[in-house]
Order: C-alpha cells, then structure tokens, then sequence
C-alpha cells in the first residue's frame, strides 16, 4: 500500500493530485490488516501458534484499533470464505479473552448480513451466515439462538407469492452451514433440528424444477447426472446425517483451543428476520452441479470423495471460493489452489480440474470471463507440470467423448477453450485417438467439434500449420485456406454481368476516385430486376453492389486494416447502394459469396457494417435466417456473428438509455421540476430486434417439427438438438435484457398454441428466475 | 460496510510498467494518467510473420478489439514485431493484461503494456536500422525477428583492447 509523501505532490505538473476518497491509511492500521488477512499462510510456526500470538497482538491493540480490527474480521468474514475457520477461531479466541470484543463483532456481523441482503449479494451473505454458524463450534454464538436463526430462515418457505429462488436461498444457506455446525447444532438441539430438516424435506420435494434442462450441461443421465444444486446438497446433508454429522475434511483449528475456548461465554444471536421480499431483490439463479469425475477416474493415490458426500461439497465449495478471490492474479490462484490445506488426502489436480471446467460451462454463463479460465489452467500446468497435464487430457478425452450429450453452448466454450490452449503447446495432441470421428457424418458433434477446433486453431496461426500438425486422414476437416472468391477476375467469364464494370470500378477505386465519382461511374450499371430504369436507377440494384464491393473487398483483401480502411473511405457509396433492407442483405450475400473460405473475416466485416450503419441487425438476422445460408447454420462462426450482433444492439439500447436519462436528470436540475420530455421506450428497440430472432427461430423450428410429423420421422435430427439448444442459447447469453420485456415475448410469441418442444425452451427460462 | 482489504486482492497485471514513452508529448505525470485510463495496449516480442488476423482473434478473447496498429520497420515498412491492440472499453483492455499478456501467440510469449494511445508515426520502429530498438542490440539468433540483431556481433566496438 503506498503512502503518498509531499514531494509526491510537487513532481505531479500542474495539476494537483486527486486525494483517494478513504481515510490516509495510517501504518499500524495496514499492519492490522496484513497481519490479519495473512495468517494462515505459509510459515515456519505452526497456524495455532501463529492464531495464538495473533490474538495477543490484537487483544493488546483492541483500546486504540478497536473499530478497525472489528471492520477487518468482518471483511475476511464476507470475502475470505475459504479460511472461514481460521478466523472463526480467532474470534473465539478473542471473545475469550474479552467477551465484549466477542459481542460487539457479532454485531457488527448481523449489521453487515442485513446490509448484503439488502444490496443483492447473496454469495456474501451465505459466507456471513456459515462464518455465524462456525462461531457455535468456537463458543461464541450460543447454538440454540442460532438454531433460531436458521428456523427463521426456514420459515420463508411458508411465504405466498414469493419467487421460489428467494425460499431457494434461505434452503440453501441452511444446509450450507450444516457440514460445519450440524454435530454441533444437533447435540444441543437435535428435536429442533429434525423439525427444521422435514419442514426443509417437504418443501424440497414440492419446489419446481421446470429451469433444469436448460442448466445441464450434458443431457444424458449417465455417467454422472448434472443434479440439481438443492437436490444434490439435500442428499449430502442426509448422508452426513446418517454419518451421525461426522466430518472429517474440514480443518477446524479451533479444536486445538478446545481447552481455552470451552471456558469463554457464550452470545445469543438477537432474533433476525429475513428482510421482505422486494421487487428490487435479485435473488441468486438455481444451477446444476458439474460433475465430470468420479473415484474412478483418479487411478492413483488417494481416492475422490463421492458425490454425495458432504467432503465433496466442502472441497468445491473452496476451490471456487479460491478462484473467486483470486481470479485477476492467475500465478496466485493457481498457487493458491494447489496448497489447498488437505490437499494430501485427495486428487487435488482433478478437483481443481473439474471445478474449473463446471465454472467455464456454467449455465447461463460462468462466473467469470472465459479467457480467465485458459489463462488459469496454463499457470497450473507450468506448476505441476508432472501431473496435471495429463489429468487435463484426460478431462479432454472424456468430453470429446460425450460430445454427443453436450449443450451446444459448452460446447462453443470447450471448443474456445481447447484451441486456444492447444496454441499454446504447439498445437500438440494425439489427433489420432480421435480418428473415429472421420467414419461419422460430418455434421454429427464429434467430427464437427473437430473440425470447428481446427478452424480456431487456423485462426491463431495459419493455414499450412494446421494442415502439418493433423494425420492425413484427418484432411477432409481441415478448414478451407481462406482465399477470396473474386467473380471478376481473370478466370472470369467474358460474358458475366458486371465484368467490364468492374474493370472501370477497379480503375477508379485505384486512381482515387471519390465516392461521387464512383456513384457516377455506377449510375451505368444496369438493374436485372428492373425492365425501365427509374429516375436515377436508385432503387435496389443487386449488380450495382456486387460489381462495387466484390472489386472493393478484393483491393483491400490484403488486411482486415485494409478491408476496414476501404469500407471507411466509400461509407458514403456503400450507404446509398443500401439504402433498402434489400440492399443490406445483398451487401452481406455478397460479402459472405467474396469471403465464403475465411469465416473470421465475415465476422469482423460484419461487425464494421453494423458499426458504420450500413447494414442493421435486422439485415443480419435475416441473412442467417435465411435459405442461403442454412447450410452454415450450425457453423460456430455464424452463432459468433449473431450473438455479436445482439450484443452489439443491446449495448447501444442501454447507451441511449443511459443517455436519456442523463438528460433528463439534467434538465430537471435545470428547470427544477419534473422533465416532461416524451419518454422513448428504448426498451422497445431492443425488442423489435430481439423479437425478430425469436420469430425466425419459431419459423424454422416449427418448420423442422411439422416436416417430421408429417412424415413420421424421429424430430431428434442434430440439426434439431443444434438449433434448440441455439435458441436456449439467445435467452441464456442475453438474458439480462430479455427478462425485461418476457409479457411481450408471452404474448406475441410463445403462446399455448405453439409447439411444446419449443414452447419448453421459454418455459425452461421463465423458471430461472421464478 | 465494505473495506477492501488492499492488502489481499491485488490485480498486479494491471500495473504499469516502468516503461515511458520517451517521444511522448507531455510530461510524466500526464503520460502515466493517460496510462491509467488507456483502453490500448502495446504488445511486443511477436514474431515478425504474425498476422493482424491472429492478434485480433486473440486479443478478442478478452473483449471486442477496436482497432489494431502492426508496428512496421520504418524503412522497409514491413512488419517488425510489436503492434499497438486498442479496445472499445478499458474493463476488456484491462482483462487482455490480465489473461493474455505472457501467453504465447505463434509459438511465442508475447508481452502487453498499457499504451498512452496511438499517435500517428508510433507504429514505426525506433532503432537505428529500422525495426525495433531492442533487436539492435540483440545477440541471440531468433529466426523469426530476422536472425541476428542487427549491429554486428564480430563488430570491433565490441571486442576489448586495440
């Protein structure tokens, strides 16, 4: 932490340096605080003598330091949850040694638990209520006032018209804190608990789980099924409850002070209320737990707890808490991972390995941003090079196995994932163990995977390589070499429209035409969809466009900067030829016809178009809707191109919005009163676009549903599952603004009378948040 | 309620580095605020065939890239090495100095660093010969970065004695 010195100041220029807004961190405060966020870490004493000088250290500081120490335990409480039991025994040895210190912090905790419930931050939140929970074990909270506080808890499942994930999460913050507290909790409340249980049993069995389908991540049952979080947590607490609450993973340093602690006094929780619901509250989303591994898969060394046991839940619990703090820093979450305390006891390396991948494929969308997650397993491999490897190619292996179960969407992330992290080995694999994908249709999800890896391996290095490093066979999924396809070259047909023009456009463009000069230079192209030529020949001329932008495109295929360059210098040609929703779906055909071989070019030119206005999302939504192109539509670089675009649309949306209401904010000020300016429903524009996927969607799937029927064919096609899970794909990718306009989406589109199938996919969504 | 706790989350990848741009125009103080908004970043150690294409589908990965700047060899304009990645947020500059800097790109370890913003002439290299200033003085032979630096290594300046 850097102490700004005044000098400091006088070598800043003319402009004076903008204070931090916190207090000047005086150096005995930041002390406190280093010493207490790192004990616990790497030390030659053991950790119980390091708790215990610890406390003396701070029980002497408590006269001057008193508000500061009791800030900073509350923070490590909230946002160090994977050392919960180090600092709940050194509260409990605080409280020990000064029982009004012990008070004030339970205080200070029930403040600051109100406080993150009421700004939305329910992981936090849980961390609080399982920290309150440990402190039972460490004689500081007495057990039957917090067996209160969990009945209180429990009781909102009696609530009426509350969305089930608000019930959800008092369920779940319960049984949370049960693998730490339940031995405890049960020896001096054991009638209370099993009231507690049951109640917890009825509702359990009695919840919706409609959102399911649309979280897991395979969709077969075997060989591990994605059960559902409150399910599986439900079956761990009842084993450990049959194992008579033993629980042998935990470190619980407390046991040490057993001696010291049994004499410290206890506090009662006061009688806490779960704040009402609200409208505003943003309640956590159900998900799946991700389960790749079992105690089979770890052939040697110690074995993988089972996934109903209460360890298992514990471990993972960590690990993401791990990654959660430590996510920006990738050399420091990987280390820390690896010296998980315990670590001797279990496979560690695929623990982290599988906790890693359920985040990336997380449903709707992980926790933090993909690339995080290629950076993290590359820091882990160069730190235990010997072993985990080799545990990630086994992970590899055994999704490219199961492709065929896999949601669409992780697949897109595996595929991302995997050729990224390839390009960091030299592309180096056994390419060959995967030969039984070349007998496969190519359109079946294993040689598919294959091929669109390859293609994102192309992307990071070029051509040639990856032809080098796959076995021939493999040759038929190895990407086009992404050339241009100019219709007007030498090999041109003399009698093809447009040649001679696009010779002259060639010229022009060359010789610095402007962009008035080639409008004029385009005025003698002729219109084939048109017999007499309107004022101008102005309207929609599909020649036109493609005699100006396939000579364009193929003058400045050199670069994307060349291609960007180009389409910036004729903005203003390229607007007046699409002026129409025709002419933007033409200039995207001819786009597509030009660069057909180099996917990653149709992207970024897409997102300039769209950028510079001269085509809309409509326009793109459209032409990959379109017959056309339903040859690609299950190819990732158009789904890369969509999502793009409905992100790209949603951003604008809220950036008007944004901008709206500045200007109202300040016209108010200035006018001192409400602004009467008409609101524009910004919402409305998202929608239009938004709806429009929605239909095309609803089209080709009705389509493909009746098609079937009627010749009594199974629906379940891949291009089926494909384009279902592609539409999961919208709602879950972009829900945050769909959930804004869902009557609409009710009322206009997914209606009783639309087909169940996909009818269910909406249904599915509208569970999430229910 | 909420203290940071400084001292645990650190987000080191995103300092800044020693490195100043000495053709900058302005003072320290100026080049290092700049610094800490920029949505740009440099990135150096590429090998001299590596494309626009692939910096940009990497570089991607972190957020949608604005515009990208190859450093060319000012006297023979061709690529040299180093290129300039500017993002439309920070947040996405932020998550490529956390998550892509030290990774490699065509088999090589590239480096990022924050950038002050491109200014025309700066996607030309500084050294003596043209490419970039630290492949003067090199010594190593790195076949993708021209083979040897470009002083001579049998160059009398560096022998000792007459």
């Amino acid at each position: 932490m850097s102490r700004r010195r005044h000098s400091d100041e006088s070598d800043a220029g003319s402009q004076p340096h903008k204070r931090r807004r916190t207090s000047e961190p005086i150096e005995i405060e930041d002390r406190l605080e280093s010493l207490i966020c790192r004990v616990g870490e790497k030390s030659t004493s053991s950790l119980e003598s390091n708790l215990e000088g610890l406390a003396g250290v701070l029980e002497a500081d408590l006269p001057n330091y008193k508000s500061k120490i009791l800030r900073i335990l509350c923070a490590v409480a909230r946002l160090l949850p994977e050392k919960l039991a180090v600092y709940t025994t050194l509260v409990g040895l605080l409280n020990a040694r000064n029982y009004n210190f012990g008070g004030e912090f339970v205080e200070a905790m029930i403040r600051q638990l109100k406080e993150t419930l009421k700004s939305n931050l329910y992981s936090e939140a849980v961390y609080l209520v399982r920290f309150l929970s440990d402190l039972v074990n460490c004689h500081v909270i007495a057990a039957p006032s917090m067996v209160a506080m969990f009945e209180n808890f429990v009781s909102v499942t009696q609530e009426e018209d509350i969305p089930q994930v608000r019930s959800d999460w008092y369920v779940y913050v319960v049984l949370s804190s049960l693998p730490w507290v339940g031995k405890e909790l049960y020896e001096k409340k054991d009638v209370e608990m099993d009231r507690l249980l049951n109640q917890i049993e009825g509702y359990l069995k009695r919840r919706q789980k409609t959102h399911v389908p649309m979280l897991q991540v395979w969709t077969a049952e075997k060989p591990h099924p994605q059960e559902e979080y409150l399910d599986c947590l439900w079956a761990q607490v009842q084993k450990l409850k049959k194992d008579r609450w033993q629980e042998r993973h935990i470190l619980r340093p407390y046991i040490a002070f057993d001696s010291v602690l049994c004499e410290a006094l206890q506090h009662n929780l006061p009688p806490f209320t779960p704040p009402a619901h609200s409208d505003d509250a943003v309640y956590p989303m159900p998900h799946v737990v991700f389960r790749m591994f079992d105690y089979t898969d770890a052939p040697e060394g110690p074995v993988m707890p089972g996934s109903h046991s209460v360890e298992r839940f514990v471990i993972e619990e960590n690990l993401h808490c791990i990654i959660k703090s430590h996510w920006r820093e990738r050399k420091t979450c990987a280390a820390q991972l690896l010296s998980y305390p315990g670590k001797n006891k279990i496979p560690l390396n695929y623990h982290i390995v599988e906790v890693i991948f359920g985040e990336l494929f997380q449903l709707p969308s992980p926790p933090h941003i993909d690339v995080m997650y290629t950076a993290l397993l590359i820091e882990l491999c160069k730190l235990q090079p010997g072993s985990l490897p080799q545990v990630l190619a086994q992970a590899t292996e055994m999704m490219y196995m199961r492709l065929d179960t896999m949601n669409t969407t992780c697949i897109d992330r595996l595929l991302n994932w995997f050729s990224h992290h390839l390009s960091n080995f030299q592309f180096r694999w056994s390419w060959d163990d995967w030969a039984d994908c070349l007998t496969q249709d190519i359109e079946k999800p294993k040689p598919k995977f294959v091929k669109e890896v390859l293609d994102k391996c192309m992307r990071l290095s070029y051509h040639q390589r990856i032809v080098d490093i796959v076995p021939p066979s493999f040759s038929a999924l190895i990407p086009a070499d992404p050339v241009c396809s100019y219709k007007y070259g030498e090999e041109a047909d003399s009698s093809l429209p447009g040649l001679a023009m696009a010779t002259t456009v060639g010229n022009a463009i060359k010789n610095r035409a402007s962009n008035e000069e080639i409008l004029i230079v385009l005025k003698d192209v002729p219109n084939p969809n048109q017999d007499d030529d309107d004022d101008g020949g102005d309207g929609f001329n599909p020649l036109k466009i493609e005699v100006f932008l396939q000579t364009l495109l193929h003058l400045a295929a050199k670069s994307f900067s060349h291609s960007f360059s180009a389409l910036a210098k004729f903005h203003e040609v390229l607007k007046t030829l699409t002026d129409s929703d025709e002419g933007k779906l033409h200039i995207l055909r001819v786009l597509y016809e030009f660069w057909r071989n180099h996917p990653q070019m149709i992207s970024v030119l897409v997102d300039k178009l769209i950028r510079t206005q001269i085509v809309d999302c409509a326009a793109v939504a459209n032409w990959i809707f379109s017959p056309e192109m339903a040859h690609d539509f299950t190819r990732f670089y158009v789904w890369e191109i969509l999502h793009s675009t409905i992100r790209k649309m949603n951003k604008h949306v809220q950036k008007i919005q944004k901008e709206l209401d500045e200007a109202k904010v300040k016209l108010e000020k200035q006018h001192n009163k409400k602004a009467s300016i008409t609101d524009t429903n910004t919402s409305d524009m998202t929608k239009d676009d938004n709806l429009f996927f929605f239909q095309r969607f609803i089209m080709l799937l009705t389509e493909h549903l009746v098609r079937c029927e009627t010749s009594g064919v199974d629906i379940n096609t891949t291009w089926y599952k494909n384009c279902i899970e592609r539409l999961q794909q919208i709602f879950l990718m972009h829900h945050v603004i769909i959930q804004q306009y869902m009557g609409t989406l009710e009322n206009l589109l997914f209606t009783a009378e639309l087909d169940h199938h996909i009818l269910a996919v909406y249904q599915q969504f509208c569970a999430l948040q229910l | 309620m909420s203290i940071k706790l400084n001292a645990l989350f650190s987000d080191s990848y995103m300092d800044i580095s020693q490195y100043r741009d000495q053709d900058f125009k302005g003072n320290r103080y100026e080049q290092e605020k700049l610094l800490k908004q920029s949505c740009s970043l440099y990135v150096g150690n590429l090998s001299f065939y590596t494309t626009e294409e692939q910096v940009h589908e990497l570089f991607s990965k972190s957020g949608d890239v604005k515009r990208i700047v190859i450093g060319l060899d000012k006297v023979k304009k061709t690529a040299c090495g180093f290129c300039f990645v500017e993002y439309y947020t920070r947040a996405d500059a932020e998550h490529a100095m956390r998550f892509i800097n030290g990774t490699r790109l065509d088999d090589r370890i590239i480096r990022t660093d924050w950038d002050a913003g491109f200014k025309e002439g700066r996607q030309f290299g500084r050294g003596k010969s043209g490419g970039q200033v630290r492949d003067e003085y090199r010594q190593d032979y790195d076949p993708a970065r021209g083979g040897y630096g470009k002083l001579d290594p049998t160059n009398v300046i560096f022998t000792t004695g007459t």
